[in-house]
């Protein structure tokens, strides 16, 4: 039995299992997850090339890239990390570019509490809890905050305020029931027909523009040049709009 | 900052007293008594031990919403459901130090054996008695070693509070949530401050756990 399994291990090389012929690590912003998947799953398809994806926040992930992170690429959920990895020597020079732009939506999971109009924030007297992502950290926090000044509601509501530390988190809070609404990005709605919902009039708020960078250890990496132009391609940007994100001109 | 210190202290207090109440009758039981399914109950009591904090938090977050029937009866009972409540990281933080807390309690009344509390029987003193005459004056070493651990235990706690905060400043923004906010937004010269208390402070504790349990070994040699 263990000579089989030596000889086996021994022929394991040259088994027909096609290698992939390069791989691209990349650091993703949480919201991106789903989205990211099927990107990595097309690119594979279209190139051979492996991506493997690594998921955290935006501030976790750019902590870890400055302290050696051995991370190809960065699909950040803002701008503003891409072009201070640029700024500070981590990635490459002219290689950020905008992948998807994030919509913000008003959710609740009780169908009957979120009117399309998003009277509803006129109202506390109806609801509980209002969840919304640290705005500190996660642009969709930003947003939420900025929404809610821009309709004059903010100091009305602040009380009312929990904070998720990511984006998802926010969703969580609110498609358990545990606050009654909250803003999250409309992307974590794809293919979830409940509930109640605002999206959020685009002028209320600064763009969600989530930005990708080459990193400096991806600079020589065949694969992660690839992914980087695959991004831009039309595989990609259709598999972007299909996840409930708007896409740069 | 120093909002979150007290809170986290206050947190850590109030989770201790709800251990020591909890945990000294659930370590006496599981020293003492002769049934088989024992161990059971002590392997649930250990579970956090190996349980993620943050699978913890998550499951805590939906059996405490409005939407679970568990969640939906604390509501009715108390008014308010306990995700993004000081109560809440109170029960999330009981449960996440339990074994922390009943462990040396529980290898402290071990340790008594039985001479002293037969010894006592015979001198007609009542189970009530012996307990808090001999068991608990002989088990303080173990006591005050739970105590501590357990208070320390919620000091450096994250992944429960992380799921079923909110973060809400005062109320459920404790030491290791502000420790975290302020490395998300670079700001790691606070981050490095309130690190390096956290570090001392643990260190101390240890430190003094460590001095107790040999105090404890001279005693029963």
């Amino acid at each position: 039995m263990r000579r089989i399994l030596f000889l086996a291990l021994l022929f394991l090389p040259f088994s027909p299992i096609p290698a992939a012929a390069g791989e691209v690590t990349v650091a993703v912003a949480a919201n991106f997850t789903g989205t990211a998947e099927e990107i990595a799953e097309a690119f594979r398809e279209e190139t051979g090339h492996d991506a493997v994806l690594s998921f955290g926040s935006t501030g976790r992930l750019y902590a870890q890239i400055i302290h050696g992170a051995p991370f190809d690429v960065f699909l950040a959920a803002d701008e503003e990390r891409p072009a201070l990895a640029i700024e500070e020597g981590y990635a490459a020079e002219g290689s950020a570019f905008v992948y998807a732009l994030g919509a913000l939506v008003l959710y609740s999971a009780d169908p009957d509490l979120v009117d399309p109009e998003g009277a509803v924030l006129f109202h506390p007297e109806r609801f509980g809890k209002l969840a919304i992502a640290n705005p500190r950290t996660a642009p969709y926090g930003a947003a939420a905050v900025e929404a809610m000044t821009a309709l004059g509601v903010y100091e009305t509501l602040a009380e009312r305020l929990v904070e998720g530390e990511s984006i998802t988190q926010a969703y969580q809070f609110v498609a358990t029931g545990n606050a009654a609404l909250g803003f999250v990005a409309l992307s974590q709605l794809v293919g979830e027909p409940g509930g109640s919902r605002y999206e959020v009039p685009t002028d209320l708020y600064s763009p969600i523009a989530q930005g990708a960078v080459l990193l400096k250890k991806g600079e020589n990496n065949i694969a992660a040049r690839a992914f980087m132009s695959f991004l831009k391609g039309d595989t990609a940007r259709k598999i972007v709009g299909n996840h409930g994100y708007r896409l740069p001109s | 900052m120093w909002e979150a210190v007290f809170l986290t202290l206050k947190l850590a207090g109030v989770t201790t007293v709800f251990l020591m109440i909890l945990g000294v009758p659930l370590a006496w039981w599981l020293a003492r008594s002769h049934t088989w399914w024992k161990e059971v109950i002590g392997a649930i009591v250990a579970l956090p031990l190996v349980l993620p904090p943050t699978v913890l938090g998550f499951y805590l977050l939906i059996a405490l919403s409005p939407q679970s029937p568990l969640g939906a009866a604390i509501g009715k009972t108390i008014g308010f459901t306990l995700p993004f409540t000081f109560a809440g990281l109170v029960v999330g933080s009981v449960i996440y130090s339990l074994p922390f807390a009943v462990q040396p309690v529980r290898n402290a009344f071990e340790a008594i054996g039985n001479d002293p509390l037969e010894a006592a029987a015979t001198l007609r003193a009542g189970p009530v008695d012996r307990f808090f005459s001999i068991a608990l004056p002989l088990a303080r070493p173990g006591l005050i070693t739970g105590a501590i651990l357990g208070f320390a235990h919620t000091v450096g706690e994250f992944g429960v509070v992380l799921m079923i905060g909110g973060n809400i400043p005062g109320k459920t923004k404790v030491l290791s949530v502000a420790i975290y906010d302020y490395v998300e937004t670079l700001q790691w010269g606070k981050a490095h401050i309130l690190a390096a208390g956290m570090l001392a402070f643990s260190f101390l504790v240890i430190l003094s756990t460590m001095l107790i349990e040999r105090r404890m070994r001279r005693r029963f040699p």
